[in-house]
């Protein structure tokens, strides 16, 4: 289960305040300026770019992992990411501002929603759980999931969470 | 040595941010392994005794986040 995931679920019930990337970016943007005669602004500069990168960089080297080892083909599952890394490079500098418009908590909710249901449903492979469908169990998990999580946000919204909660 | 520290409580920051939910799922994970391997527990019921509890950890710390705050 990823660790985003639960506060996902918390914004969208209205239970904590929805993050605003933007909001988040210009913060430590302004903090990084604030200290620019500092030289703990260069280790803070490079701890911030440190940390976004090798965050990234571990995902993939767990899905290439993940796949390659399966079947044996570790080496066309390390072509694929390095060919989706060749194509969303430049990708990312060109749409990086209409994507500050994507809503980010309810992506964020659906990320860690399918990241859960497939991390449940190859955990229950590795165990030896033979899912009964196979393949398409992984969209079962993800609506099993769904529906469980679907009850939190009414319940904390009928305990009166945060300024009634508001989708994004 | 200050900055190698804030460097790991970072690094730490990024795949752990709900401490509690984290040890949980481990702790489900390695009991329904340890009911499968050692305990001859069926693999199915195991698999879905996985579900159940990711979303009844998933629950409680959506829960306990609604009384904190």
């Amino acid at each position: 289960m990823t660790g985003g995931f639960a506060p996902s679920c918390q914004s969208l019930g209205g239970v904590i305040a929805l993050r605003d990337e933007d909001i988040a970016f210009s913060k430590e943007t302004a903090a990084l300026q604030k200290q620019t005669d500092d030289r703990r602004a260069d280790y803070l500069a490079g701890l911030a770019s440190f940390k976004a990168v090798l965050l990234e960089g571990a995902e993939v080297v767990f899905i290439v992992i993940a796949i390659g080892t399966a079947h044996g083909r570790t080496f066309y599952a390390g072509l694929g990411a390095l060919a989706a890394f060749i194509l969303i490079a430049p990708t990312g500098l060109i749409v990086h501002r209409p994507l500050v418009r994507v809503p980010e908590n309810a992506l964020k909710f659906i990320v860690g929603l399918m990241l859960t249901s497939f991390g449940i449903f190859w955990t229950g492979e590795g165990i030896g759980a033979d899912w009964p469908g196979a393949d398409p169990r992984a969209a079962c998990n993800f609506r099993d999931d769904r529906g469980g999580i679907a009850c939190c946000p009414l319940d904390a919204r009928r305990r009166g969470g945060v300024d009634g909660g508001s989708y994004r | 040595m200050k900055f190698i520290r804030l460097a790991i409580k970072e690094i730490i920051g990024m795949f752990v941010d709900d401490g509690s939910l984290a040890l949980l799922a481990v702790i489900l994970v390695a009991a329904v392994t340890v009911g499968v391997k050692l305990l001859s527990l069926p693999p199915l019921v195991g698999g879905i005794l996985l579900l159940a509890g990711c979303i009844a950890i998933l629950a409680w710390s959506v829960r306990r986040a609604t009384l904190r705050h």
